[in-house]
């Protein structure tokens, strides 16, 4: 495979869009990510987006995109793998330029997710619908099964998993492009409505509409571009059984562990030399167990790491989340995978403004699907 | 819910039929065509014990459009005595005295209604013994 390089980014703000629709969300983030890059075509596209059909009731989403940025008759592809899918349409675009398929590959995520669907029950199709669903569990329920098996197991407290959602709203004041600019004091995260025992609605990420994209390049487009700066250092993939009761452990994502040690491998690094990592945090437990799943720390000691300030942009051994995460910066499922893409090549290029973190090189992205039956994870670098 | 998607699913809702592995005596519940220990694909019908315990739960205080009016209510994933383990609603419990490690029993219940002129859901609950 031949190198691949992040030439050029663009989103939406995240939020509650009205009055944009789904297509021309995705065509602004498109076209901010070709005038970023400054590329004057793309050969092929990936469009990732969890469940439009559900959402807004239209599917053929390449199709629709590609006819709307005025790009027809080039190859474009709906990618889904629930909320993973954003990661998974990067890393498609990443295989078709490492390939040598083509050159310039858009890789691009979407959701409008406040146009009147019953968003708990569309986003409850990435979990087992006949064994899971069926019996009334919503995705809040299920991450509240992991994390209050998680309390018992190593000890976690309230005030740790509350912990994490007051640094990514620390971090997302600082994000133009977030939902949320607002901070949440430790008392408000754990006075805040109950949704699923134990996780509360400022344990959750909330629901949200935007598009993200990000323009992929060989190196030799890149380097005639000046633009040989953020090498994609490795793409790894790997999947869990779709239904949590099936796996032998409730506080461990075997995905997770799977797609980072191919990610490392792949890199040659190891998890200490990660100085900042965009996970995926849709409620404060999951970026516990992910940040010990990516070997960060110790297996049990996430929540413990997160309310010691570990994790913070201030005090951080590793930052998680600068951009305030799904937590803080919003959850347009589809195009998450991207934007945590795009966070990374923002502080690698010292580009993030006020969350910038001094110095930042190698940079990690995880990004998953239901319950964590899908794990995508990307590692870029700063040459 | 269209009747036939409800239908292949009642050897398993009604009367917990696993499938065990020829080869290498794996169950699966719901029964697989793929053995996920040994890749085998031969397998025979065995009825699931109905008692386990309780590993962990967590109290739907917001549920989908379906369940809004069930809320709150108790799902919890239940270890049965064979081993498998299923995700289930905790019924006529104490949501304040559930814990790890309750012993649970299966009972046959109505889940839940699909709208006003579809077909009652049956299936599986678990109560506290």
């Amino acid at each position: 495979m031949r190198d691949a390089y992040v030439i050029g980014a663009g989103m939406t703000k995240f939020g509650e869009l009205w009055s944009n629709s789904i297509r021309d969300m995705f065509v602004e983030a498109a076209l901010k990510a070709i005038d970023d890059a400054g590329v004057d075509h793309i050969d092929s596209m990936y469009v990732g987006a969890m469940s439009s059909g559900l959402f807004v009731q239209q599917e053929h989403l390449g199709a629709l995109m590609a006819d709307y940025l005025g790009v027809v008759p080039m190859p474009a592809t709906h990618v889904e793998s629930a909320c993973a899918s954003g990661g998974v349409s990067f890393r498609q675009a990443f295989l078709e330029v490492a390939s040598g398929a083509s050159d310039i590959v858009l890789a691009g995520g979407v959701e409008k997710m406040t146009d009147g669907a019953d968003v708990t029950d569309a986003l409850a199709t990435a979990a087992d619908q006949e064994y899971e669903v069926y019996h009334g569990i919503t995705f809040p329920g299920l991450y509240a099964i992991m994390a209050r098996a998680h309390m018992q197991e190593f000890g976690t407290t309230r005030e740790q998993l509350a912990a994490v959602a007051v640094k990514n709203h620390r971090n997302g004041s600082k994000n133009p492009n977030a939902q949320f600019r607002s901070e949440v004091t430790l008392e408000q995260v754990i006075r805040s409505t109950m949704v699923a025992d134990p996780l509360r609605l400022l344990d959750c990420s909330p629901v949200s509409d935007g598009a993200a994209a990000v323009i992929v390049a060989s190196e030799a487009v890149a380097k005639k571009l000046g633009k040989q700066r953020i090498r994609v250092a490795a793409s790894a993939q790997a999947s869990d059984t779709l239904a949590l009761h099936s796996r032998k452990s409730l506080t461990t994502l075997n995905a997770v562990v799977a797609a980072a040690q191919k990610a490392y491998k792949m890199a040659g690094k190891k998890p200490s030399d990660i100085q900042i990592a965009e996970v995926h945090d849709c409620f404060t437990i999951a970026e516990v167990i992910v940040s010990e799943d990516l070997g960060f720390f110790e297996k049990g000691k996430g929540g413990e790491a997160a309310a010691n300030g570990l994790t913070s942009l201030e005090t951080g051994k590793i930052r998680v989340n600068t951009s305030g995460g799904l937590k803080s910066k919003g959850h347009p499922v589809g195009a998450t995978g991207i934007a945590q893409i795009i966070e990374l090549y923002e502080q690698l290029n010292g580009k993030a403004g006020a969350r910038q973190v001094e110095n930042a090189r190698i940079g990690l992205a995880e990004n998953m699907g239901g319950t964590g039956a899908s794990c995508v994870i990307h590692i870029l670098e700063a040459l | 819910m269209i009747t036939a998607r409800y239908a292949r699913e009642i050897p398993q809702r009604y009367r917990l039929e696993a499938s065990r592995c020829a080869q290498c005596a794996t169950v699966s519940f719901p029964p697989r065509l793929v053995c996920p220990t040994c890749k085998g694909r031969t397998f025979s019908t065995i009825t699931l014990q109905n008692e386990g315990k309780l590993l962990s739960y967590t109290v739907v205080r917001v549920g989908s459009d379906k369940f809004s009016k069930e809320t709150p209510f108790a799902v919890g994933i239940i270890e049965l005595k064979d081993g498998i383990r299923i995700t289930t609603q905790i019924a006529d419990a104490n949501l304040e005295k559930l814990a790890h490690g309750q012993t649970v029993r299966l009972v046959f219940r109505k889940i839940q209604e699909d709208g006003k002129a579809g077909i009652l859901c049956y299936g599986y609950k678990a109560i506290v013994v």
